[in-house]
């Protein structure tokens, strides 16, 4: 809170050692959870992968080794290919760094959009109430009845049905599922400004002549951030969930774009003679969606210990 | 009491976006050469598409209230039989992985709070965190190389279960039907397993530190007891609502298992009714899911202030 404070404002200025040692008790908090610590790492690890893929691949993603492959996946190890190929002769460690640069990309933009639309419905819900409360709640109801896989499904059946483009981009995927996975999060920050808008010091901003959009934003917000990010964090993880389930079914990113979904979606047929096809994509989801749940479970201790 | 609005809302905006999607009932007749632009105007008025979306949508309206969903596009048949006549295999699969899913999920939670921090649950936890991370779809994948593509043998025996279907043959056969369930009802219930056994996990610690619960200790019962008899019942109370919450979850999450594993329910007749843009049944599976949602978000306040005299709604 401290920080938000203009430098000549009433209120008497906080020392610097109290902030310190606030963030410091989260670090400390956070740094005694090891799994959440190996998890950020991970998560770390994955991202630098992404970022670099178009460096630290070994071959496009979209090549085909025709000077190797004769139809059939090649095993890992054959022909410079240290996972294998896919059905296609391409590679498929290539295929994965790349996949892991839609899945974070997809989950990051569509998670950012869901908690703006989240945060700032949820704020206006919160800090007014009445029946501005009253509507936006109820369409937080709505979204929150449809069970979101099946509408997410409709609505990407129907876009890329109707779209005058052959292949879904992935901006519609992240506009889809961030459009529509809001509603948690709007009841999260609607809960705290409620608790917030009746403490003293909202009261003070309010007497002080602040307007609202500043009460808000400016007073009301940094102290609902921490299960924002929590929040965030767990929301990541979900949406590699559920873009990969969308790409695995035919309605997420679409092929020749490489996301770790879709490469499993025609691992089926060849599993019995090419079993790493099927492993290695799904076991990158697995291992970075854990990384970012354990990774969210120690932030939630960190930042917030009485929340459970 | 606002659960009808709230449905009324639903369907609007359900009705809203399926009207957006290609196709419709004209599609098959579109492409015949032999049919010419006015017998497409006459059937689009017969069809009742001149008329603008609102009074479409009450024409809907009133027929649902009447009981008639519409009629499947591709085939004709209505769709509330369609889904009805798919019912009974999602609601089997279903109620394996609910029953399967409670006993495993409070089981674990038990235990776990029992001896908190103890290598247990350690165990306990790790496995929730696992199943919560695990992509359906791909656990899916997993067990059908390991016990339908390759087979597992184990102690000297081979184990090897169907990956597809619901039976081999058209005659019913229990041990048949047994083996064709284990792997989409292990599928659909790992997340449950996940969830509740942490919720059963954190409910039972939280119970374990109450006054009546040191009561019960003082008066010398056996830790057995204490948790089986005092806290178990008292624990479970918020699980029972979470479990209820999570109901329509396991009809809808039965979308990607029953597509996988070629199971005839009502999930894969959504799947399949997906690719075609078959409207009346898309609108009546995600209306009969959003209902069952708003229900059990209804039985589960019930259930909440049922088990718990302490909570009072007005």
């Amino acid at each position: 809170m401290a920080a938000t404070l203009a430098p000549g404002a009433l209120a008497p200025p906080v020392p610097e050692d109290d902030v310190r040692i606030e963030r410091h008790g989260v670090w400390k908090r956070f740094r005694r959870h090891r799994l959440a610590l190996a998890g950020a790492a991970v998560l770390a690890l994955v991202t630098f992968v992404a970022v670099f893929a178009h460096w630290l691949a070994p071959a496009d993603p979209n090549f085909i080794d025709q000077a190797h492959w004769s139809g059939y996946p090649l095993a890992p190890g054959v022909a410079g290919h240290s996972l294998g190929t896919d059905e296609n002769g391409r590679d498929l460690l290539s295929r994965l760094m790349y996949g892991a640069q839609i899945s974070l990309t997809v989950a990051f933009f569509a998670v950012a959009m869901e908690l703006l639309i989240g945060t700032v419905l949820g704020a206006l819900a919160g800090y007014y109430g009445g029946w501005v409360d009253y509507w936006l709640m109820r369409l937080t109801d709505v979204f929150l009845s449809i069970p979101l896989l099946p509408l997410l499904l409709v609505l990407t059946a129907i876009v890329s049905a109707t779209s005058s483009k052959a292949s879904l981009g992935f901006g519609v995927i992240v506009i889809i599922i961030g459009g529509l996975s809001w509603p948690p999060v709007a009841r999260l920050v609607r809960a705290s400004f409620l608790s917030l808008r009746e403490k003293e010091f909202c009261e003070a901003a309010r007497a002080l002549g602040n307007r609202d959009g500043r009460i808000i934003f400016r007073h009301l917000l940094p102290n609902a951030v921490a299960p924002i990010i929590v929040q965030g964090t767990l929301e990541v993880a979900n949406v590699i969930i559920l873009e990969s389930t969308l790409s695995f079914l035919g309605f997420g990113i679409q092929p020749p774009t490489a996301s770790w979904g879709n490469m499993l979606a025609n691992a089926e047929s060849n599993m019995a003679i090419a079993p790493w096809v099927a492993i290695f994509p799904g076991l990158c989801i697995l291992v970075t969606v854990l990384a970012i749940n354990y990774l969210g479970d120690g932030l939630r201790d960190a930042l917030d210990p009485n929340m459970k | 009491m606002q659960s009808i609005p709230l449905l009324l809302f639903i369907s609007i905006v359900l009705y809203w976006i399926l009207s957006n999607a290609p196709g419709g009932p004209l599609a098959p007749y579109l492409q015949n050469p032999h049919i010419t632009q006015a017998d497409i105007e006459r059937l689009r008025h017969n069809f009742g598409l001149d008329q603008p979306l609102p009074v479409r949508y009450l024409r809907w309206l009133g027929m649902v209230v009447a009981g008639n969903l519409g009629y499947s596009t591709s085939n004709s048949e209505p769709v509330a039989s369609a889904i009805l006549e798919r019912m009974p295999a999602t609601l089997l699969l279903m109620g394996c992985s609910f029953f399967l899913s409670l006993v495993v999920g409070v089981a674990a939670g038990i235990l776990a709070a029992i001896r908190p921090y103890s290598a247990v649950d350690y165990l306990v936890t790790t496995f929730a965190f696992f199943g919560q991370s695990m992509p359906v779809f791909w656990f899916a994948l997993m067990l059908q190389l390991a016990f339908a593509v390759t087979g597992i043998t184990a102690f000297g025996y081979h184990i090897a279960l169907p990956s597809a279907g619901i039976s081999s043959s058209d005659e019913f056969d229990l041990g048949d039907r047994i083996e064709h369930l284990i792997l989409p009802t292990v599928v659909l219930s790992l997340a449950y397993i996940a969830t509740w056994s942490r919720f059963t996990r954190s409910s039972m610690l939280e119970v374990v530190k109450t006054d009546y619960m040191r009561t019960a200790a003082a008066k010398g019962l056996d830790r057995f007891q204490i948790i089986m008899r005092h806290g178990l019942k008292n624990a479970l109370i918020p699980v029972v609502t979470i479990i209820a919450l999570s109901m329509p979850g396991l009809v809808a999450g039965a979308v990607v298992t029953e597509t996988i594993f070629a199971w005839p329910g009502m999930g894969r007749l959504f799947y399949n009714a997906l690719g075609q843009f078959d409207f009346s049944l898309l609108m009546g599976y995600l209306m009969m899911v959003s209902v069952l949602v708003v229900l059990f978000n209804l039985v589960a306040d019930v259930a909440y202030a049922w088990l718990d005299p302490r909570v009072k709604y007005d």
